[in-house]
Parts: structure tokens; sequence; C-alpha cells
């Protein structure tokens, strides 16, 4: 009788509910945790470029648990509506805009059928659902009756409707090498780091740099961070929150981080693939003999593989952020229409020409030249890196006398 | 029936109430902002009824057209009409009337509409878990004619694409074309044509609404 019910239970809609309750968890507490990390990691690397230390005491070693510190001060914070401001769409602006970010998760998968939802237009979803994420800031912007508010609300506005352009024509560039939609499909294509569609040819290569250029602009990161210019417009479209609210606007912003990264992965760079040109499901499905068991060993390694892959894009966009000024909004938009929709056709239209013209011979001679030349100069860069690592400047910075005499930062040696 | 035991039916009706009540409020807000929100509630719901259909790529679609036109309704509603912050529209008895006759002129069009299509025929066994089936791009990019084969092998959103695009996918039926008796099946290009002057429309309206105001300034 027990067993029966079991069963009925599992065949039953309320199985389905359960389960989709399951995903939708899993799914939304990654994704704060992700935040939870990303924060701590920002604040590290922001000290580290900067000279600082950082955090360093909560937590114990290295201040892991700083951003939890916030978020508690966070929450107990006093939650202040402005009295010019619309009470609703204040209220409701800041969840628009994680309703957008947490949505573009459900599509993306983290391993070989590891996802909420297996569309056949995966990347459209993600791409239709993070453009909605805008409409949340321009609400909060608006809603807020500040002026400073309206500002980085209007160009927020202005940047990401002429950037979602070109990130859109960027990542049909790998779409039309691939033939498919389906994120899963695109991933499993890639099998062995010479598979990946960054090395495929010279435009999915520039697509790459090109998307994730677009990427920083659309998370609305440095750089291009013209919405929230704390020089100009105190702290652009949030200047007014604080609290909880804040710290949903961020949620969302650091969200998005991911899913865009997570696209750059999965487009570009193998997604769950480590390198080999196996899948390792299918490994230790035929190690275990266990189908059901080779997917599960199997894609917690993945899932490892390309959250660690996300990462580290989340920690170049960082790197960037923390490494090059602010552009002006005319420089912004210019970069944009003037220089990257361009490019960005241009390279649609080179790789479809490539597809259709080029025998396979061709191509294939291309992707491994492709392939070796990027290794071989990442191959340069490190042992460049290891070399000046080893040049240890001496106690205090140079002085400019010293600087004036010798290029670069080598002044300390002398 | 309970939602317990059909998870579809239950689904269904959350997200039309959820849609229905978001439109209704989106018609009697007064504030400008606040009624495109509601707006892009409705909307948003719509593009999930699309999802619950299995009809993904038209639900996507809607998401990505609808709220980013509901955006750019948003700021050049708000940047070219609003002379003060916060502007709230007061309609007139006389704009109500002609509105409720164009709504209920609608709603009895998509009645009959509708009440003639007849019960469409499920697929056999068709849950929210046995999701649309697996076609790519590649795959649907096959030999002229053999793309009906694929079409029909995915009832989903490839059938609407192509019906859009004027291949016929609709019900069949005998038509007499040059004195010959055909099988003819309707294809969907001219509504969906009819649709996009639509947008004309709005444009047309937002240059209007944006005119009006100027010329009203002018006068004072």
């Amino acid at each position: 009788m027990g067993t029966l019910l079991f069963a009925s239970f599992f065949s039953s809609p309320l199985w389905y509910y359960l389960l989709a309750i399951i995903a939708a968890a899993l799914l939304i507490g990654f994704m704060l945790v992700s935040a939870i990390f990303s924060v701590w990691l920002e604040r590290k690397v922001a000290g580290r470029i900067q000279d600082r230390l950082g955090p360093t005491r909560v937590g114990g070693k290295f201040g892991w648990l700083q951003t939890l510190a916030d978020g508690m001060k966070l929450l107990v914070k006093e939650d202040i509506i402005p009295a010019s401001a619309d009470q609703m769409l204040f209220r409701v602006g800041p969840y628009i805009a994680l309703a957008g970010s947490f949505t573009a998760f459900l599509a993306l998968p983290f391993g070989n059928m590891l996802v909420g939802l297996d569309l056949n237009i995966a990347i459209l979803f993600m791409l239709a659902v993070m453009s909605s994420e805008v409409f949340g800031i321009i609400l909060i912007g608006y809603g807020s009756g500040s002026k400073w508010a309206l500002f980085g609300g209007m160009r927020e506005a202005a940047q990401m409707v002429s950037y979602e352009i070109p990130m859109a024509i960027t990542v049909l560039v790998p779409v039309i090498v691939a033939g498919s939609m389906n994120l899963n499909e695109i991933t499993l294509q890639q099998r062995g780091i010479w598979n990946w569609y960054l090395f495929h040819d010279p435009f999915t290569f520039c697509a790459f740099w090109t998307y994730f250029t677009c990427a920083m602009a659309s998370c609305k990161r440095a750089p291009f961070d013209l919405a929230e210019a704390e020089s100009e417009l105190v702290a652009g479209f949030h200047t007014e929150y604080s609290g909880f609210r804040w710290l949903v606007i961020f949620m969302a912003e650091y969200g998005s981080m991911f899913a865009v990264s997570g696209i750059a992965a999965i487009m570009f760079l193998g997604g769950w693939s480590l390198g080999l040109p196996w899948e390792l499901t299918d490994v230790f499905a035929g190690i275990t003999g266990n189908a059901t068991a080779g997917l599960w060993i199997g894609n917690l390694l993945n899932m490892v593989v390309f959250i660690g892959k996300c990462w580290f894009l989340v920690f170049v966009m960082m790197w960037v952020r923390w490494t090059l000024p602010r552009l002006r909004i005319d420089q912004v938009m210019m970069t944009c229409l003037k220089y990257l929709l361009p490019i960005s056709c241009f390279l649609l239209i080179g790789v479809a020409t490539w597809q259709l013209v080029l025998p396979p011979s061709v191509r294939t001679i291309a992707q491994l030249a492709i392939f070796g030349l990027t290794m071989l100069g990442l191959v340069l860069a490190i042992l460049k890196l290891l070399a000046t690592a080893k040049d240890v400047p001496g106690t205090g910075m140079p002085s400019m006398w010293q600087m004036t005499n010798v290029t670069g930062y080598q002044g300390a040696k002398q | 029936m309970s939602p317990f035991t059909n998870l579809e039916p239950f689904l269904f009706w959350t997200i039309a109430c959820i849609t229905g009540g978001c439109a209704i409020a989106c018609v009697v807000t007064h504030n400008i902002v606040r009624s495109a929100t509601w707006l892009l509630f409705a909307l948003a719901g719509t593009s999930g009824i699309f999802f619950l259909l299995g009809a993904d790529l038209v639900g996507a679609i809607q998401l990505l057209v609808y709220v980013g036109g509901t955006m750019i309704l948003v700021v050049f509603g708000v940047m070219l009409t609003a002379q003060g912050p916060f502007i709230s529209m007061r309609t007139s008895s006389g704009e109500w009337a002609v509105s409720v006759a164009a709504g209920l002129l609608l709603l009895s069009v998509l009645s009959v509409a509708i009440s003639k299509i007849g019960k469409p025929t499920p697929p056999s066994g068709s849950t929210v878990a046995q999701y649309a089936p697996k076609t790519t791009l590649a795959e649907g990019m096959t030999k002229e004619g053999e793309t009906n084969e694929v079409a029909s092998k995915s009832p989903y959103s490839m059938a609407i694409g192509q019906g859009f695009l004027g291949v016929g996918v609709g019900p069949a039926h005998k038509e007499t074309v040059n004195g010959k008796e055909t099988v003819v099946r309707a294809s969907y290009l001219l509504p969906f044509e009819i649709v996009s002057v639509h947008l004309l429309v709005a444009l047309i309206g937002a240059a209007y609404l944006a005119r009006a105001k100027r010329r009203k300034e002018a006068a004072v």
C-alpha cells in the first residue's frame, strides 16, 4: 500500500509541483550565494588593485563572511521611501529587476541537461528576460522622484536599448556556427578545447570580445556604469534606496553578471566542458555502467567547471571595472553605435560567408591555427607575468624624478 | 477540477486571472507610468500563457518585443509628454464610451472567431513535464517540400513561424483555383502583416501625442 502510494505520487502532478519548487529554490539559492561570494570577491579585487587589503576581519581569514555582515546591516537598516517618490513604482522596481535577472537562470544549463527549463530557444529566452531587467531600473529611477535617480534611469535606458543590439547580434555568431539555439546542444558540440567556438574561426574569436564588452555594458559595470556615476549623480538610479530594496537591486546586478558570463561561457568557452574531448556524464556512465549514476557524478563535476568559468569571467569584469576609468555618456553611446554595432554586423555577415564559402578542410586548418596562436599567446603572457612577479619592488613607491629616467615601473629597483 | 489532478488548467487559470487583473488595472490607472507597469505585467502574463502552450519562441518574442516596446513607451511617454513629475491622465466620459465600444467590438470578433475554431486536439499525454520536442534549426532547414513534415512533427513554435511566413499550416479545406478543386491549407501571412501595421499606428499615435502638447504650449 505504502509503495503504491509512493509510486502514484511520483506520477501525479503534485510531484511536478514539488520538482518545480525544488528547482526554483535551488536556482534562487545559488543566485544569492553567488551574489554573496561575488560581492566579497569584488571588495577583495578592488582592494588588491588599489593597493589596500579589503575586508579582513569578519569570518576569520580574508574576511570571507564580510558580505553576510553587510547583509545583516542592510536588513536592519531603516527603510526609507522619500515623500516625493511614487510609492508603488518605488516598491515594485527592484523586484522587477530581480525577476528579470532570476528568470534568465531558468534556461541556463549548469551541466548536461542540468537545467531548469530545457528550451529549444534558450539563448533567445535569456536575452529576452534579461532585457526586461532594465525596465525595473527605469522604474527605480523614475519612481524615486529625484533628479539624480531620473538622470541615472534615463542614461540606463539609452545605454541598454543601444547595447542590446550588438549583444544579440554577437550571440548570433556562434548560433550560426552551431545551427541551434539550444544551450545544451551548443555545449555538447564544443567537446575538446580546440572545438570551443572561441577558436572556431576569426569571426567567433572577435565576437567573443565584442560580446563581452556589450555584456559588461548591459550589466552597467564600469567603464560603462554611467547610470550610477557617483562622481556626478551621487549614486545614480538607486540614490534614494536603502536597506533591503537596495540589497535586492544589487542581487539583480550580480545575478545578471553571472548570467551574461554564463552565456559567454556556453557560447564561446565550451560551457561545462573542461576541455577534454569526452562528455563527462557519458564517461562516468560507462565506468559505473549506470546511466543515472553517470549523469549525477558527471554533472557534479560539470557544474563545478561551469561555475568556475562563470566566476572567472565575473572576476574579469571586476578587474576591468577597477582598472579602467569611467567613460562619458557620449563616449559610451559612441562606442556602441559607431563601433560595436558595425563590428557586430560585420562579424555576423563574415561568419555566415565563412560557413558557406570555405571548404571544411580550410576551416579546420584555420581553427587549429587560431587555437595554437591563442595558446602560444597565453603561454607567453604567463611567462612574462611570472618573470615580472620576481621583480619585487623596493619599499615605498618610486618617486617622480626616478620615474622620469626610466620607463615603466622599474624605478624602485634603482 | 482539482488542481492536484490536472496541472495545466490550474496554471492557465492562475496566469490568466493575473493577466486579466493587470490589464484592467492598466486601463483604470490614471498615472501614465503606473499604467505602463501594469501593461508590462499583462504582457508578461500573456507570454507566460504562450510558454504554457509550449510555444517558446512566441513567448520569448512576446517578452523581447513587447517588454522592450513598453519600455520605449514609458521613456517616450515621460520624456515627450510630461510637464511635471508623476502626471496623471484624466479620461472624459466620451473617451470611455469610445474605448468601451471598441473593446466590446474586439471581444465579439474574438468570441465569434474562437467559437468557429472548435476544440483543439492536444498532443497525447501532454503535461508540462513533457515539453516541446527537440527540433534544431539545422533540422528545420531541410530541403524544400520537407519543411511541412518537420512542422507537423513539432506542432509548436515552428508551425506558427511558418504560418506567419506564408507556408500553409492551417486546417486543410477544398477550394476552387482556376476551375480546379484543390486542397489548400490556410497561412497567416496577411493577419501577421495587419498586426504589424498596428505598430505603425502606435508610432503615429505617439507622434500625435507629442505634437498636441507642443501646439498647446504655443497657444499659451
